[in-house]
């Protein structure tokens, strides 16, 4: 090809050659207006800083948290000792022994300086009552019971516990006394602890531990198996476990802590562990009414949620049904009710749903009721600017054969309108439910009810990420099975699968078979 | 035609005798299903009903005479003084107290040049919206092509990325902006993260479908003549599905402003917070301001948004749904 060519082709589609300047550059300017704008969006929401400034392990431990939980044994050092505490409402139940923390007893002899034991004490002078505070009754078992409760500090010779190991998936913390041995894979950091004043490695520090001053507390991070500090009055480590705790019963049930088929048994042919109701129905009870998960409350709400949905959209059909038929200036002929209907419709859409549902909410106090009355005005309107487009779209040819025989108007709308927009309607309306569902989880947590104010209440308070991972997966699980009832439910409608791109005028769906290609 | 002959509708040959009696039960079947419809709709909505009512905090029928209370308190005590709340003009109540401290919030630009405060909310919420539509539009675009099945021979890939779209997009805006409110603190980051990582699902799907329905002789052409995946796609689809890109990126935005003004309201800052805040305070002359000023915005955007769809693609802007 050579020149003249080219500019013989070039002469005859000036229309592709030589473009205005607009044409030639309206995609890079574009371009370089999104730029700027991100610039401006940068500056403006002062991003760079905020992201400097977030707390990313903060994140991976919220993360972690969805999936794992975490039991927090806290090894505190006496003179000679250890006691080993769990916290109060342990997931481990009120007795927490577990194989994952192991422990050396021997007998030793300690100095009591508890005040001078007045009358009361004296006559329970049985085990325990000299053991410290907090200390769970299952570690001293053998614990003698004192000889002498008269002098003030006194010696007592008791079983107690000297060491303690606590063992992580990758490493483990080794503690006694007065050293705290620290391994995680290869790598071992022994700690010499003088108590109540200082923690002192006796090698450099591996980047893994972090001691922000010399003798102060160390850090120490295990991964995902947990975390752990060494103070110089205690060790408090974070084992972490994958999964849900306790996620059938809670730890007051009866039920816990059992294998399923003991529960199972027990709850077929076991003898009654609450007389007056069978063990089915104890067990089910339980599970509602379990403390961490509350699974019954997560039900009732999460159904709120779906009846939200399900209520609003169908209401919404229903009145915006009639109306569109008003807007539609080719039904109805008057202008004045086209444009009053119309406006009315932009007026319920474009008070935003968020307002209504402020409204609602004050109205009907927070629950169901005002979630689905906000989501019936707003999409009352939707809908309803959506039914009379489709309205002034349809074929007129029906509507006259109809009115050509002789038809009463009414007889005109069934026969010659409705069968052409019903689909239409239907499938928009399936649309809304389908799209509804995931906004009445929004709408709960500015109050009006639903599982959402439960979702957002459980993230606010940042300990409860695992019951926020249970209640999103029964969202999503909700929200599929919808989906999936709402394209079924359209296909069967309209005949396609899609969302109603599929009938696009004028561009035929040209495909090539994958398989077709090389 | 003699008077005693009566018309006699013509008798049916076996055939079509069969092929009547078949059709008269498929009728029959037809409305017995459309009945069987309309009766469980009406059983569920109503059973619905019940227990919305019965687990709401107030009943309906008790509630219902004051259901207009939240209008009634909304009654300012002179009617310029939301004029005043909106432009953040001193009000002659003034008394100290944060309910008539209108001044406070002005933003200024220059020495004596301000914006009121509410219109700086209005435009964080906008900047959210528009921000957040973009960086989702952004991967959108990115991912759809991975997922559209006459683009992407790989069946995997395509597998992937739509069940990828489907997840962001189903995954509760709440949630994601919940968590980010716990890395980032307060602010609107949060806000704009949650609305662009669904905005990435829901415009992907709209994007894909799109892609899908191109005409493909542009491609087969660079195809013919050696070009590669990426020349094929910008030169080949990209030019013919802009315009409906275009359309579904401003329909998004209408979607996003509603939503980022909703996530400020549970804290994402922006004039959804300062709504909640002046309700639930009881600030009647800020309350009308700000809902008079979100309702003038929604309307600006969403004709602004239908006359320019219009403008690109012409009747297609008469789009189904939401677009999620």
């Amino acid at each position: 090809m050579n020149a003249d060519a080219i500019n013989d082709i070039a002469a005859r589609h000036p229309d592709a050659f030589r473009r205005s300047l607009w044409k030639r550059y309206a995609a890079p300017i574009g371009v370089l207006l999104c730029i700027l704008y991100t610039f401006y969006c940068w500056w403006f929401f002062s991003i760079g800083m905020v992201l400097e400034k977030a707390n990313w392990n903060l994140a991976s431990a919220y993360l972690a948290d969805w999936v794992s939980y975490e039991i927090r044994p806290d090894i505190e050092f006496k003179d000679n000792y250890l006691t080993i505490d769990y916290s109060r409402f342990s997931k481990l139940g009120p007795n927490p022994n577990p194989d994952w923390v192991t422990k050396e007893m021997a007998v030793i002899e300690r100095r009591v300086d508890a005040a001078p034991a007045p009358a009361i004490a004296t006559d329970k002078s049985s085990q325990g009552s000299f053991m410290a505070p907090g200390a769970p009754t299952a570690e001293n078992p053998a614990a003698p019971p004192d000889q002498s409760a008269q002098a003030a500090p006194k010696t007592v010779r008791e079983n107690a516990v000297v060491a303690a190991t606590v063992v992580f998936g990758n490493g483990r913390i080794a503690i006694t006394p007065n050293l705290v041995t620290v391994t995680r894979g290869a790598e071992s950091v022994i700690f010499d602890i003088a108590k109540d004043s200082s923690v002192m490695p006796r090698a450099a520090l591996p980047d893994w531990i972090e001691q922000r001053k010399p003798g102060s507390t160390a850090y120490v991070s295990l991964g995902f198996f947990g975390r752990a500090e060494v103070q110089n009055d205690e060790v408090v480590a974070w084992r972490r476990f994958f999964g849900w705790a306790n996620f059938v019963f809670d730890t007051n049930s009866p039920f816990w802590g059992k294998p399923f088929g003991e529960v199972a048994s027990l709850i077929v042919s076991g003898e009654r562990i609450d007389p007056s109701r069978s063990n089915a129905a104890l067990a089910w009870d339980n599970i509602l009414n379990n403390a961490e998960w509350q699974h019954g409350d997560v039900w009732l709400k999460l159904l709120q949620t779906i009846v939200m949905a399900f209520v609003g959209t169908v209401l919404a059909s229903v009145v915006a049904f009639p109306l569109a038929f008003l807007a539609a200036r080719n039904i109805t002929p008057s202008l004045i009710a086209n444009q009053t209907t119309k406006r009315f419709f932009d007026f319920l859409r474009s008070v935003d749903m968020l307002i209504w549902a402020l409204f609602f909410t004050r109205g009907f106090g927070p629950g169901p009721l005002a979630g689905m009355s906000a989501i019936f005005f707003t999409d009352t309107g939707t809908l309803g600017k959506l039914y009379s487009e489709a309205l002034e779209n349809i074929d007129d040819k029906q509507r006259e054969g109809i009115r050509s025989v002789g038809a009463t108007p009414a007889m005109v709308q069934r026969y010659g309108v409705l069968p052409q927009v019903l689909p239409v309607f239907l499938s928009q309306s399936l649309y809304f439910w389908e799209s509804n569902t995931r906004s009445a989880t929004i709408i709960g947590a500015v109050g009006a009810g639903g599982i959402g104010l439960k979702l957002w209440e459980a993230m606010r308070t940042n300990t409860n990420w695992a019951n926020v991972f249970y209640m999103v997966l029964l969202i999503l699980v909700v929200v599929f099975v919808f989906d999936g009832i709402s394209s079924y439910l359209r296909r069967k409608l309209m005949g396609t699968a899609g969302n109603g791109n599929d009938e696009r005028p004028g561009r035929a769906p040209a495909r090539l078979a994958p398989a077709a290609r090389p | 035609m003699s008077a005693t002959d009566v018309y006699r509708a013509p008798a049916l040959s076996p055939e079509g005798a069969i092929v009547e009696r078949h059709w008269r039960d498929l009728a029959a079947r037809r409305r017995l299903y459309t009945i069987g419809g309309l009766v469980f709709l009406l059983v569920a909505l109503s059973g619905s009903l019940w227990f919305a009512n019965e687990t709401n905090a107030g009943k309906f029928f008790d509630r219902l005479p004051y259901i207009a209370d939240f209008f009634v308190e909304l009654k300012p005590r002179d009617w310029f003084d939301p004029v005043r709340a909106l432009f953040d003009l001193p009000s002659p109540y003034e008394d100290g107290s944060l309910k008539y401290d209108y001044p406070e919030g002005r933003v200024y630009l220059t020495q004596s040049l301000y914006i009121p405060e509410y219109f700086y909310r209005m435009i964080e919420t906008l900047n959210v919206a528009l921000f957040s539509t973009l960086v989702g539009s952004t991967f959108g675009f990115l991912l759809c092509f991975l997922a559209a099945g006459n683009i992407t021979a790989s069946r995997w890939l395509r597998f992937t990325t739509r069940r990828f779209l489907e997840i962001v997009r189903a995954f509760p805006e709440i949630v994601i902006a919940g968590f980010f409110l716990a890395v980032f603190s307060l602010g609107p980051i949060p806000a704009i993260l949650a609305v662009s990582i669904h905005t990435v699902g829901a415009l992907g799907k709209m994007f894909f479908e799109v892609v899908e329905n191109a005409d493909m002789k542009p491609e087969e052409g660079l195809r013919a003549v050696g070009a590669n995946w990426v020349e094929r796609v910008w030169f080949g689809i990209v030019p013919q599905v802009l315009p409906n890109f275009m359309s579904y990126f401003l329909l998004r935005f209408e979607i996003n402003v509603r939503a980022s003004t909703i996530l400020g309201a549970v804290g994402a800052g922006g004039i959804g917070e300062s709504l909640r805040l002046s309700i639930s305070r009881g600030h009647e002359a800020k309350t009308i301001a700000i809902v008079f000023l979100l309702f003038c915005t929604i309307v600006a955007v969403d004709q602004f948004s239908a006359w320019l769809r219009h403008r690109l693609v012409g009747r297609q802007a008469f789009a189904y749904g939401r677009g999620e």
